[in-house]
């Protein structure tokens, strides 16, 4: 069971690694689509859940956000999530398993003229991971207001434990450097642009994901072993995007990005989507498509443990696609300018994703070695949320 | 990041700036230093630019949350953020 948790934990370590400094550059992201204005002042309550592939994941999450003058506005966030269950990755190897994490994440924003600077600390805490970063991005708007460049960095320090391991304790550093640019194309047309580059060093491997390997002493055929990671990974992702206001007072958008990096994986992916008010209410559906090829040390079946340097069966790590779905419906209400909230609204979100691997087995499956059928599922995401403006 | 890297982000932005401006370059003259390039959106044209339907920020909670969802079921990351929309204008 110890073991099951331990691999459930790191499980969904590796898979939050991505949103250490997520959570603060996407929120600031949202600041900066507003170059030369401070972000609006504004609340958020949400309750979020995921169910799929055996794994169930809920919390809430609270934004804050108020102005300070004129020239600054400072927020905060909360975010906490509780996992619980085991996806195919622990089925094959543990037991089930429940953890915590909860993230914290303080900002601030100066606006100087048309330059708006952006600072944020994230602080993310597991039972045996610990991570912290620092943002900073600056958005500077001219050419008429028609074009907004905006430059951002982050820097992150993780803390990795393993449970059951009292001397277990590795590190790695993470950065981020980021470039974008929004265009106004036309009176009812928006693109933008962006680059990312991203350069981590340190324990980058998983110590409870395992390898899978032909060993003939084994009932099945084969046995486990920990993953090996290098110790050094750097990626670049370009991405373009467009809204386009329809004529009737709804908009279309859309994104598509392009992904490689030094382990080998190339992914892309595209979503377009269609925003439709209709009185108070709002609708928003969308379509989102992902699909990569897998590492270069990734394979689903090693003929040893020690085959090569550098291994990994991270489902991640893997060739495979992915289909998601989206709708949501707002209601929003609007009070006086004067009252002290001038308005308010709730939201509903359900997303449907489908997943299918290319070369990742399910070793749960009764079948000869090598030959278990391809593993692929279904999950769901659900966002409930009110917000209110003041 | 590399020099290429560097050399295709400076192409992109480029070509971004520069695109779409060829309705707006008034020819005064047959020289190109006579090009002027001016904003061709003025600013009480923007209306539905400013309309929140064309703000692909306008829920930040759940943008987060959703972007969480893909990243840790995805090998890729980065560039899903960043500049966004807007038009500077409300």
């Amino acid at each position: 069971m110890h073991c099951k948790q331990r691999d459930l934990t790191h499980n969904s370590l590796i898979k939050l690694l991505p949103f250490i400094g997520m959570l603060a550059s996407l929120i600031f992201a949202s600041f900066l689509s507003y170059a030369s204005v401070l972000p609006e002042d504004r609340s958020d309550v949400m309750y979020h859940a995921y169910e799929g592939d055996g794994v169930s994941i809920d919390g809430p999450s609270i934004l804050l956000r108020k102005q300070i003058g004129n020239h600054v506005s400072v927020s905060a966030n909360y975010y906490a999530d509780t996992v619980s269950g085991a996806s195919i990755d622990v089925r094959a190897t543990a037991s089930e398993y429940q953890e915590e994490r909860k993230e914290t994440t303080i900002g601030t924003d100066f606006l100087h003229e048309k330059s708006l600077l952006s600072l944020s600390y994230t602080n993310s805490t597991e039972n045996d991971f610990v991570a912290n970063s620092v943002y900073v991005g600056l958005s500077q708007s001219f050419f008429g207001d028609l074009t907004t460049l905006t430059m951002s960095y982050s820097k992150g320090w993780d803390e990795v434990m393993k449970r059951g391991d009292e001397s277990f304790f590795e590190e790695a550093d993470r950065q981020k450097f980021g470039i974008g640019v929004s265009q106004i194309m036309s009176k009812s047309l928006i693109v933008g642009f962006n680059a990312e580059h991203v350069s981590d060093e340190g324990y980058l491997n998983n110590p409870y994901r395992s390898i899978r390997y032909r060993d003939a002493d084994s009932d099945r055929g084969f046995s486990f072993t920990t993953e090996l990671y290098p110790n050094t990974r750097s990626s670049t992702a370009y991405s373009i995007n467009a809204n386009y206001y329809l004529p009737y007072r709804a908009a279309l958008y859309a994104d598509a990005r392009m992904y490689s990096d030094s382990w080998g994986i190339e992914a892309r992916n595209g979503r377009i989507g269609y925003l439709q008010p209709y009185k108070n209410f709002l609708l928003d559906v969308f379509v989102r498509y992902y699909s990569q090829e897998g590492a270069d040390f990734y394979r689903d079946l090693f003929d040893r443990p020690n085959q090569f340097n550098f291994m990994a069966r991270d489902k991640e790590m893997s060739t495979y696609n992915g289909l998601t779905a989206g709708v949501s419906l707002s209601y929003e209400w609007k009070f006086s300018e004067t009252a002290t909230i001038k308005k308010s609204s709730f939201h509903v979100e359900v997303d449907y994703m489908k997943f299918d691997y290319d070369n990742f087995r399910d070793v749960t499956a009764d079948a000869p070695i090598g030959e278990e059928p391809l593993f692929g599922f279904n999950a769901s995401a659900l966002k409930i949320y009110a917000s209110i403006w003041y | 990041m590399n020099r290429k890297t560097y050399t295709k982000i400076g192409l992109i932005l480029a070509a971004f700036t520069l695109g779409g401006c060829n309705s707006t370059i008034s020819e005064t003259g047959d020289s190109i230093a006579n090009f002027k390039l001016e904003p061709w959106v003025k600013p009480y044209e923007r209306s539905n630019l400013a309309d929140p339907i064309m703000s692909m920020g306008r829920n930040p909670v759940a943008l987060a949350f959703a972007k969480h969802v893909a990243e840790s079921r995805e090998g890729a990351r980065g560039a899903d953020g960043g500049a966004g929309g807007g038009c500077g204008c409300n």
